[in-house]
């Protein structure tokens, strides 16, 4: 139960993945203008982490490792990541509109980042099991919406502030982007890797 | 490497199939009355009732933001249709819009003046329009819908529209005389007044 405690916290806080991994820098970008498509893009991405999750898990420790074609890992995950949430895209679009409607134009967007395939690719690497790998990809995309709701508030802020001409625009978002994760490194050695 | 290569083979194949069937099954059936009011414009794509092309108007119609007599190319037997389908009454054309013209007519570059300018390529909305930058261009007559969008933007004004000859595809079976000199009356209904 701790190791599972340990994992979420982990993703949220300690190794974020948009502040010290890295990943997902696209969308943390693209999307954080305004709050409501932030939350939409993030609960999108909750729901692909997790669904890439299980299904690469799957993938690697049934068909994979035992054929010995653990090189294959990236080319066959990205194929059936983007199969997985294109058809999970479909089902929802036929069964319920109301969650279309929230998520539906985020889904396709999300579905190749690099986010979601190096996730993926961690929880390989970091060899979880079955439940931890699905909480490593949940805590990922909690960390992941988090930051980019916390991004999206200061950019609304922003929007207003009087900004020098140089550093209107991305230029200033970068810099709060780079400031944030240095608030971020203050987590870290919260807990050990 | 036979492994490797049927290993994926497999996986695409799986996940086409079950993509593959996933877009029949999940298909989700659009509204039939915009289906239908779709099929009863003329599909000339020309834009002269505001909206990007018949199916938009056709759903514009549907959700009530449109009314029916806003189709030119369409004229009154358009209209006539669209009044069945959402149960409303007939109204007369809209002079806004445009005028609706009875003979068919298909757009014509006359080609000695054509500069290739390409600006009429642009406007066409069913790319009926053949050339490149400063090569002649001309109209694909079977697939002019003779909209007349590519008039405007000409240059040179060397476009023309002509009436379609008729022959023995495209024949245009003339009314009878006596018939001519009948008005067309739209019966309509007696409006009902509530609370009288």
């Amino acid at each position: 139960m701790t190791e599972y405690l340990l994992i979420i916290i982990g993703t949220v806080w300690v190794n974020n993945i948009v502040l010290s991994q890295f990943l997902g820098l696209c969308p943390f970008m693209g999307v954080s203008r305004k709050l409501e498509t932030a939350m939409g893009m993030g609960l999108a991405t909750a729901f692909v982490l997790t669904l890439s999750s299980i299904s690469s898990y799957l993938l690697y420790q049934y068909i994979l490792e035992p054929l010995g074609l653990e090189y294959l890992r990236t080319l066959s995950f990205i194929l059936v990541i983007a199969a997985i949430v294109g058809f999970t895209e479909m089902a929802i679009r036929k069964t319920s509109p109301l969650l279309h409607n929230v998520l539906g134009i985020y889904l396709p967007l999300i579905t190749s980042n690099c986010a979601v395939l190096g996730i993926a690719l961690l929880n390989i690497q970091a060899s979880h099991s079955f439940v931890g790998s699905i909480l490593y990809g949940m805590g990922s995309a909690l960390g992941f919406t988090l930051v980019l709701v916390l991004f999206a508030g200061i950019r609304e802020r922003l929007a207003v502030a009087d900004v020098p001409s140089p550093f209107k625009g991305n230029a200033i978002a970068l810099i709060t982007a780079g400031l944030m994760a240095l608030a971020f490194m203050g987590f870290s050695g919260l807990i050990r890797a | 490497m036979i492994v490797a290569i049927l290993t994926l083979l497999g996986l695409a194949l799986f996940f086409g199939l079950l993509l593959g069937y996933a877009a029949i099954h999940f298909k989700v059936k659009g509204n039939p009355i915009v289906d239908k009011l779709d099929a009863a414009l003329p599909q000339t794509q020309c834009g002269q009732c505001t909206f990007p092309g018949c199916r938009p108007y056709a759903e514009a119609i549907e959700r009530g933001e449109a009314e029916i007599n806003q189709c030119p190319p369409g004229g009154e037997t358009t209209i006539q249709e669209l009044a069945d389908i959402m149960g409303v009454e007939t109204i007369p054309l809209n002079d806004d819009h445009g005028e609706h013209s009875d003979t068919p007519e298909v757009a014509v570059i006359i080609e000695d003046q054509c500069i290739g300018c390409t600006l009429c390529i642009q406007a066409c909305p069913v790319d009926a329009i053949m050339g490149a930058a400063k090569q002649m261009h001309t109209v694909i007559a079977d697939e002019c819908t003779g909209c007349e969008l590519c008039l405007p933007p000409c240059p040179v004004d060397c476009i023309v529209m002509l009436p379609i000859k008729q022959n023995i595809e495209r024949w245009n079976n003339p009314l009878p005389l006596a018939l001519e000199n009948i008005p067309v009356v739209v019966e309509t209904a007696p409006k009902v007044v509530q609370g009288e």
